[in-house]
């Protein structure tokens, strides 16, 4: 934009002299010798159209889905510059999972994106069986998928309530976070915790489905797509809506993968990849479901792909509730995973087994694995590194929302001050997965 | 040039000849091996180290000095065309003579590969590698972490600053070994240098341009700046 950028100091005096000194206008003019020119006065009032403005928004600024900071450098109202500044929320997640075993560590996958808690779990759950050498249960990969859905839709669904306010709707947001109270009591009623859910173990789940619960989902899959037709109807041909979103943060296909985007950020832009598609997971190849993809990579289009997945997931889900089989949720090898208390207190090489798997925790072999998932803000991914202990070496999160992040400079380059707002919204951060 | 950008379409011709599926039985060491890593050793010869396979996924070995050389090819290659990165990270093993590992993770998204590429750095040495951002404009925040938190520099990165860490943080980087737990400073030192922050300087050099200013200033301006005096807005 701007190829010059400088700063007006005023000096209040018409320049330096030789030694450098700012020089000084007489109060008495010495109209007798010729060597003092009289200064031009400065105009009363000065004209700031070739000036920049710095906006300081956040870290505490309700617009910024957490503590993001971002300093923005204003022509008028166009932002020439952004600069964002993370960390505020940083609690070094990872550098702590270096001192915990693996089933400890799925405590802080729940923390770290704490709306999508049970997609974390089944994430970092899978990553350590790929290491341990693991095939989990038929039964438990219905639950896990389960599970991963019902985070993504109430991910999506804070994302709705919150864009819609930063947007300046009021109504999505009541709409959304009524349907985000039903799952989370479904969750309540799986593993006894809302938000921070640890609900699997490495080889199985934490608990398998109390009785009804099944009920209680099917419930959800009948009312809720009754939700997303009614914020459908309310904002996708909205004016205003379309107003305000329409062209903002426009990232091409190619860009979006240069930056690597992933998840509707990337869809938005045109391109189809979804990890559950291209590598797939718990058996997600043998769902039916489509993978929405936008053609502007706009705002708007980033709403409409949210808005057919949460469709989508509902199809997984009824799928997923359809084909849900009989069986045990853990593998059976209690080296592994904690046995159930009535053998443990009845059988000697159990209880050996609980108590090493209490003390020690289980050991992986050695070798590392990257497992990635497609939580709802993209490409999830958890790398682990084993020496052979029974604490990782190295444990790493792949944020979405921080390569996501990333773009944010390039985004809202031009747009006014108030769309930055809406496109920030749009990219769906969670500060707790980026900063960690 | 490259060919023109294509991206990944179900029903795209290229995807086609992979159908996936969920790896079963996840072996505890070898799994399909990536053609990739066979098909760089033939390319670069020396340059590779080492081509493991393990849990289904391969890892390359590659040289420091030919590290860009060989992303490029990985980019733009034909039959490779690894468009995606997605993460750059780094390992320190808790053998304390073992090198640390600098990792990236690429994907091949129209051929539906993954495939990581490390450099070794051998402790007390130059812990520095060639950085990828001029051909993954995502790997700018993700170097910026490395290097904040394990000291990685990325040679011709444009802004290599901290970027979780505070920029006038001095404990050194997090996630080395070495690094305790809790901190290298005490408690009280920690709390000693928080509330001695000037709150007010709330906007930094790179954000003012002062720097490209800094020659107009008056002298007094300039002299409080040098010695490190900030006011603020």
């Amino acid at each position: 934009m701007a190829d010059k950028r400088t700063i007006e100091v005023g000096l209040s005096t018409t320049g330096l002299d030789a030694q450098g000194r700012p020089q000084r206008i007489p109060l008495v003019l010495d109209n007798g010798g010729s060597n003092v020119a009289v200064a031009e006065l400065p105009p009363l009032e000065p004209d700031f159209a070739d000036e920049h403005m710095l906006i300081n928004i956040g870290p505490q600024h309700p617009a910024t889905h957490g503590v993001l900071r971002l300093v923005l450098e204003l022509d008028g109202e166009t932002v020439v510059r952004c600069i964002p500044h993370l960390g505020y929320l940083h609690c070094g997640f990872e550098k702590t999972g270096e001192y915990r075993q693996y089933n400890q560590i799925i405590t802080y996958t729940d923390r770290e994106d704490y709306l999508n808690s049970m997609g974390n779990n089944v994430a970092f759950a899978l990553g350590a069986e790929r290491l341990f050498g693991i095939e989990i249960t038929e039964r438990c990969k219905v639950l896990r998928v389960i599970a991963a859905e019902l985070s993504r839709i109430i991910s999506h669904l804070v994302w709705l309530g919150t864009t819609c306010i930063d947007i300046g709707a009021f109504t999505p947001f009541l709409w959304a976070f009524q349907e985000r109270e039903n799952v989370y009591n479904l969750f309540e009623s799986w593993v006894g915790a809302r938000l921070t859910t640890t609900a699997t173990r490495v080889g199985g789940m934490a608990a398998d489905l109390p009785t009804g619960w099944m009920d209680g989902l099917r419930n959800f899959i009948r009312t809720f797509p009754k939700t997303i037709e009614e914020v459908d109807k309310m904002l996708t041909r909205n004016g205003i809506w379309v107003g305000r979103t329409v062209g903002l943060g426009v990232m091409t296909a190619e860009e979006a993968v240069n930056y690597g985007l992933s998840g509707p950020m990337l869809r938005a832009s045109g391109v189809a990849y979804d990890v559950r598609k291209d590598f797939p997971y718990l058996d997600y190849e043998t769902y039916d479901f489509d993978v929405p993809v936008g053609s502007n990579g706009d705002v708007y289009d980033r709403f409409l792909v949210r808005m057919e997945e949460l469709r989508q997931s509902v199809r997984i889900l009824q799928q997923a509730a359809d084909r849900l089989p009989e069986g045990p949720i853990n593998i059976d090898d209690h080296r592994i995973i904690l046995p159930p208390k009535s053998k443990t207190m009845s059988e000697m090489e159990v209880m050996i087994h609980h108590f090493k798997q209490v003390m020690e925790g289980p050991r992986p072999p050695i070798g590392e694995s990257y497992v990635a998932v497609e939580s709802p803000k993209g490409e999830k991914g958890y790398y682990m590194v084993s020496d052979g202990t029974a604490k990782p070496v190295r444990w790493r999160i792949r944020p979405p929302s921080f390569v996501n992040l990333s773009a944010i400079p390039k985004m809202v380059e031009g747009h006014l001050l108030s769309d930055v707002i809406a496109i920030n919204a749009s990219i769906d951060i969670v500060m707790g997965e980026i900063d960690r | 040039m490259t060919a023109p950008f294509q991206p990944t379409l179900p029903g795209h011709a290229l995807s086609e000849t992979a159908t996936p599926t969920t790896p079963r039985n996840v072996p505890h060491q070898g799994g399909p091996a990536n053609p990739s890593g066979a098909a760089l050793q033939q390319q670069f010869g020396s340059a590779i180290v080492r081509v493991d396979v393990g849990w289904g996924e391969t890892t390359v070995v590659v040289k420091r000095e030919q590290l860009v050389e060989v992303v490029r090819w990985l980019k733009t290659a034909d039959d490779q065309r690894y468009d995606y990165l997605s993460d750059v990270t780094a390992v320190e093993y808790r053998d304390a003579g073992r090198a640390i590992e600098v990792v990236w993770h690429l994907r091949s998204l129209p051929f539906r590969r993954f495939l990581r590429l490390k450099v070794m750095l051998e402790k007390g040495s130059d812990l520095s590698v060639p950085s990828v951002v001029s051909l993954y404009a995502g790997a700018n925040w993700l170097e910026r972490e490395c290097w904040d938190m394990f000291g990685i520099r990325f040679e011709g990165h444009p802004d290599l600053r901290r970027i979780l860490m505070w920029e006038s943080f001095k404990e050194g980087f997090p996630l080395r070994k070495d690094f305790p737990l809790r901190g290298r400073f005490s408690r009280s030192e920690q709390l000693r240098q928080a509330l001695s922050a000037n709150p007010e300087a709330r906007y930094s050099m790179e954000e003012l341009s002062i720097a490209d200013a800094f020659e107009d200033l008056p002298a007094d301006m300039r002299t409080r700046i040098d010695s490190g005096v900030r006011t603020g807005e």
